[in-house]
């Protein structure tokens, strides 16, 4: 049966206004970016300019990829969980509305604000970096395919994030566990780009190449694995 | 079963069950249900806590797919690949409101409304919003109203898509007197809008105030037909009779007189009467006393309620017919 855009834009706009008056929600959304900002900054700033020849070989910018592989998750951790704790989800889903669009509805209030957040704080460290680190830090730092990576895999990284938090909001009855099992699951996602950036992993074209392809698998993966999570029946019978 | 006939509207029926069981695992829900609603008509679902009724809306609203049996619901069969058709013609408002508390009451409607794909819904939303008395309240926080207000936004809710078959769960629980008098009063203005509801409940005077017909379900079907047939089929008429001294020959009274099946005193100088025909027993009956020189202090008909009708069939015996 055809998605109906209009369904789909009507749970995309009731999710982003229900978000915007979320204050735990809002919270997560300001304070995780920051905690992953911590690292970077000092790191900047406490290199003088004559030690900026070693950011040459490091890929700190990498590190922020952090940002779009943790937050969404904390966030799409909340989507069903949150409906079936509030009593929502059994109007919602009594209406004409199709899990498909449910889901794509639900996934799309959390790709972009979070997908905004992290290259608002990326360009936020960029600016950072440019206007206050020791003359030619900003050089050696921000390096032309660093910011390509964080440009192209942000979005890969926030929908594969987005599959993950919803596939466990989707079997979880308890919104603190959803929220703390979604940010574990998604770590070893952040421990690979952590790994890139502090050089463990070499970074390079084809290692960028076989990442990115990984995730749109993933991605193409995960999206059928949420939508078939969304058993009504299951969601609505069983205890909260 | 009698008084399982379709009424009061004509034609198809609005929701046709036959023979319908949902199982979870080893736990039967409800078993082998069979029952048709007609257009128009308002139809109480009566039950004790864990009979099914809740599972049986949301089987007919396709949320949960039933074990076995089959159903027609708004003149769809209800399979899997009609499940959106089916809920495009059918409203449910379950028994919390489960409305978003952080939204005013037209983002709420809004949203509803969309899902719904209605054509102009700031049209609609004020319209079911004067049908419930909220057109002043729409840019309210749901969260700040009291809980008969969010359940009559429930209900404006349930009523954006004007649907053929409006599905109430408990639609009154927790509602203070005066808040439950809005409710029924909804739900007459929908009846006459010839609406079809279904209505499940726990109040007996709610059904058989607002109902055509009622089934009383337990795990099956005990029962379905009008409150007052269930009455008559289930319990004898009788007559109570008072008198100020008891009768010397009660036998002698009561015997011959028409209409009058049978018996017994109750306690000194009242006495119980089983009438097959109340029209005809009540006057033969006070000529009787009369001419026996009774000092009558009172003759009244016994009337059961529907509360009878249930306590007899969930908890008691449902076959002979008591007194």
């Amino acid at each position: 049966m055809r998605i109906s855009k209009r369904r789909v834009v009507a749970v995309l706009r009731k999710e982003l206004r229900d978000l915007r008056r979320s204050g735990n929600v809002v919270y997560a959304m300001v304070v995780l970016p920051l905690v992953f900002l911590i690292q970077p900054v000092i790191q900047v700033f406490t290199i003088p300019s004559d030690g900026s020849s070693t950011l040459h070989h490091e890929h700190t910018l990498i590190y922020m990829l952090a940002i779009p592989a943790l937050v969404p998750a904390a966030l799409a951790a909340y989507s069903i969980v949150g409906e079936r704790v509030q009593g929502t989800l059994e109007p919602l889903l009594s209406t004409p509305v199709q899990p498909k669009e449910l889901v794509l509805g639900k996934a799309l209030a959390v790709f972009l604000p979070s997908t905004a957040v992290a290259y608002v704080v990326f360009a936020f460290f960029i600016a950072i970096v440019e206007l206050f680190a020791a003359p030619g830090v900003a050089p050696a730092l921000v390096q032309a395919p660093d910011v390509v990576a964080q440009i192209v895999f942000t979005p890969l990284l926030v929908t594969w994030s987005i599959w993950i938090g919803m596939a466990i909001s989707a079997r979880s009855s308890d919104l603190r566990t959803a929220g703390q099992v979604s940010i574990l699951v998604s770590l070893p996602t952040v421990a690979v780009t952590s790994l890139i950036a502090f050089n463990v992993i070499p970074a390079g074209l084809h290692i960028a190449l076989a990442f990115g392809a990984g995730l749109v698998v993933l991605d193409r993966l995960g999206w059928r694995a949420a939508s078939s999570f969304f058993d009504s029946e299951r969601l609505i019978t069983t205890t909260k | 079963m009698a008084g399982d006939s379709v009424e009061p509207g004509h034609g198809e029926p609005a929701l046709s069950v036959r023979s319908l069981t949902k199982r979870f695992g080893d736990r039967v829900a409800y078993q082998d249900v069979s029952f048709e609603v007609g257009r128009g008509e308002v139809f109480g679902f009566l039950g004790p806590n864990g009979a099914g009724k809740t599972t049986t809306v949301r089987t007919l609203g396709t949320l949960i797919a039933p074990s076995s049996g089959a159903a027609t619901v708004a003149g769809l069969e209800l399979t899997p690949e009609n499940g959106v058709a089916i809920r495009q013609r059918i409203a449910i408002m379950p028994e919390t409101p489960g409305l978003y508390l952080r939204l005013s009451v037209q983002d709420n409607l809004a949203c509803f409304a969309d899902l719904y794909e209605i054509p102009d819904p700031p049209d609609r939303i004020r319209e079911v919003l004067e049908a419930v008395g909220l057109a002043d309240r729409i840019h309210d926080s749901c969260g700040a109203l009291s809980k008969g207000l969010r359940q009559r936004v429930s209900l404006a809710r349930a009523l954006l898509s004007d649907p053929e078959v409006l599905f109430l769960d408990e639609p009154t629980s927790g509602l203070d007197p005066a808040a439950s008098k809005d409710v029924h009063g909804l739900i007459e203005d929908q009846r006459r809008r010839g609406v079809t509801v279904f209505l499940t409940t726990h109040r007996l005077d709610e059904a058989e105030r607002l109902c055509d017909r009622v089934a009383i379900l337990s795990t099956t079907l005990r029962t379905i037909g009008r409150p007052d047939e269930l009455r008559d089929r289930l319990f004898r008429r009788t007559l109570t009779v008072r008198t100020v001294t008891p009768l010397a020959e009660p036998s002698a009274v009561f015997g011959p007189a028409r209409g009058v099946t049978g018996w017994r005193a109750d306690s000194p100088g009242t006495y119980v009467l089983d009438v097959s025909d109340i029209t005809v027993a009540a006057p033969e009956t006070t000529r009787a006393l009369v001419a026996a020189g009774a000092d009558v202090l009172a003759l009244t008909e016994s009337r059961h309620s529907l509360e009878d009708v249930y306590l007899q069939l969930v908890e008691g015996n449902d076959g002979e017919p008591a007194g």
